[in-house]
């Protein structure tokens, strides 16, 4: 405790803890919401994690919660669980910007399949996260109402693009937090952010309501502190669902136990005896891999060894390419995407003599610098003349990183690999050279390409004290092994350093 | 692959994209454009002959669901995220030429 009255993210009850406390009575997820209210009032001045925080609806969602639990129902796994959720999640009412002016004071109609499934579990959305502006970038700094800051460093970044979601776990303004990822967005800076990050099987989790950045790689998933946590959200927001065309119909299996007392809270056993795993030397050897990073992972790796799993080196020789194939195929989906901000449905106008021109004024005043750098970028690879040179051979390098994975996991059933190559950044190091950005995301692109799952899980430190983290990638819909495995991982590894407190005797420094 | 990208064709492709950059932007975007096109470039010496695209994770069908009407979302509640509506309606400028 700090003598503003706040702890930090590591000595917090998680989700399961604060649900089963609700669930029997023994607290009132009014008092839990307003805990959290006051923590984030107290940090995010200085983390700006937050971009809206929902306080009245927090606190009638909490009293309904209460009157439920006060009738002997069962609110669910998540009964009374304070969630922040990434910013470009719909939520209805309540304002959803994409961390972009040209969407800012809209207000969606209608909330996204995640956001619904949350509530059904008793969740308490508490706010909207701060993102790189429509999940583009990977520090936050791209966000158009400004940077979140590293809850271990205000002087660093969180990562992105779903760092306010990170930051605000690390901090333990939030047990929960919803982000996205199409390249890294939620395992990076859980990394960098010493917290669990989980990318689901493409398709596992409905992207309604998602706003589209690359429909064929973005994905939602929890960030949280522990992976049973994890686990739990996963379970209560996965599943089929009609609304969403690329919908995995198959019914999600269990991801590990649970207590008759706690239905729908996960326990994943921290079993691997017998798993094959393998290192994936392209990601872990590559030039810009931090010597804390490598370690991390050759350390997890051992730990896995003398759990019983049987540990390798594994090839996936184009992940080294998978970098240019992503620059080229996510900015050729997100230009097509982002061709619906056209000044006439919601947000932005500015207004001109015609349809045309109002269109692209709208557009140039409303949407920030990366955002314009990758819309650019999508439409030449998409434009005749090019789209053979540069669209179609990257989906054809798409193929030979899934026709290596295919053949990873004929010998391992998980990989691991670093999911940043380096510890948390400093704000503006890396904002004027667009290559470097790009690389952090080296290690967790392939998972997106290939649509397979991947997590990271906290390992110690390294560099500066920051936190590092161990990436477990499965094939597609092994949720289930990978979770067993992270769940190892997390047992055997030393824990991510503990945040400093950013209390009020920070705000104005 | 093809020859470094131009300031005509940055500026071309940003018609394409209605976008209205500035000057300086277009400068800018060329230099970005090319770097990042530059690096693309080491996809050229992969040895692709016979390889199918990816366009997409999952192997995907025709996705259908049963055709049972349903409500869709409230007019009003769309209509009021719009920056301008009349009668019901997206209201637009001029969207035809000059004397349209």
């Amino acid at each position: 405790m700090t003598d503003a009255g706040y702890t930090t993210g590591r000595d917090l009850p998680g989700a399961a803890a604060l649900a089963a406390a609700v669930r029997r009575g023994e607290r009132t997820a009014r008092d839990v919401v307003e805990e959290h209210l006051a923590r984030i009032a107290g940090a995010d001045p200085v983390l700006r994690a937050f971009l809206c925080v929902t306080a009245d609806a927090a606190r009638a969602r909490a009293d309904a919660i209460d009157d439920l639990v006060g009738r002997g129902l069962d609110p669910g796994p998540l009964a009374g669980v304070p969630v922040a959720l990434k910013d470009n999640l719909c939520t209805r009412a309540v304002p959803t910007t994409c961390a972009s002016r040209i969407l800012e004071g809209w207000r969606p109609p209608y909330d996204a399949t995640v956001v619904e499934r949350l509530l059904l579990a008793g969740a308490v959305p508490i706010g909207k996260t701060n993102l790189d502006e429509f999940a583009m970038g990977s520090s936050t700094e791209n966000s158009a109402f400004g940077p979140t800051r590293n809850p271990h460093d205000p002087d660093r970044v969180p990562g992105g693009s779903s760092g306010g979601s990170a930051a605000a776990v690390a901090a333990g303004l939030v047990p929960v937090a919803l982000g996205s990822d199409t390249g890294g967005s939620v395992r990076q800076p859980a990394a960098l952010c010493g917290v669990v990050g989980v990318k689901p099987t493409y398709g596992r989790v409905s992207r309604y309501g998602l706003v589209a950045f690359a429909s064929s790689l973005d994905q939602v998933g929890p960030i949280t502190r522990t992976v049973d946590d994890a686990a739990t959200v996963l379970e209560a927001i996965w599943g089929h669902d009609p609304r969403d065309a690329t919908s995995v119909p198959s019914p999600p299996e269990r991801l590990g136990e649970e207590r008759e007392s706690a239905p729908g809270v996960v326990r994943v056993p921290p079993e691997v005896s017998g798993l094959r795993v393998g290192v994936i030397e392209e990601l872990t050897s590559m030039e810009g891999v931090a010597a804390s990073v490598r370690a991390a992972v050759e350390a997890a790796a051992s730990a896995l060894e003398e759990a019983g799993a049987k540990v390798e080196h594994a090839a996936v020789p184009h992940a080294r390419h998978a970098l240019s194939a992503y620059y080229l195929i996510a900015p050729a989906e997100a230009s097509s995407n982002l061709a619906r901000y056209d000044g006439v449905r919601y947000g932005l106008r500015i207004d001109a003599p015609t349809t045309e021109e109002m269109t692209a004024v709208t557009r140039a005043a409303g949407f920030g610098p990366e955002v314009k750098r990758r819309i650019m970028l999508g439409t030449y690879a998409l434009s005749a003349g090019y789209y053979d040179a540069y669209y179609r051979r990257a989906q054809r390098v798409r193929t030979l990183l899934i026709r290596d994975f295919a053949a990873a996991y004929e010998r391992f059933d998980v990989l691991l690999a670093p999911t940043s190559p380096t510890v948390a950044f400093p704000l503006g190091s890396r904002t004027a050279d667009i290559l470097a950005m790009y690389g952090s995301d080296r290690c967790t692109i392939p998972s997106n390409l290939a649509g397979h799952p991947a997590v990271s899980v906290p390992w110690g430190r390294g560099e500066d004290d920051l936190p590092v983290g161990v990436q477990v990638l499965a094939p597609a819909l092994g949720e289930a092994v990978m979770f067993r495995v992270a769940r190892a991982v997390e047992e055997a590894g030393p824990p991510a350093p503990e945040p400093p407190a950013q209390g009020r005797r920070e705000v104005g420094r | 692959m093809p020859e470094r990208i131009t300031p005509d064709e940055v500026a071309h492709v940003a018609r394409l994209a209605r976008l209205a950059l500035t000057g300086e932007e277009l400068a800018r975007f060329t230099a970005d454009l090319a770097a990042v096109l530059d690096h693309a470039a080491e996809l050229a010496a992969l040895d692709l002959d016979g390889v199918a695209p990816t366009s997409h994770p999952l192997t995907l069908r025709n996705v259908t669901r049963p055709d049972e009407p349903r409500p869709g979302l409230a007019r009003d509640d769309v209509l009021a995220g719009a920056p301008d509506h009349e009668a019901g309606r997206f209201r637009v400028p001029r969207i035809l030429g000059e004397d349209g």
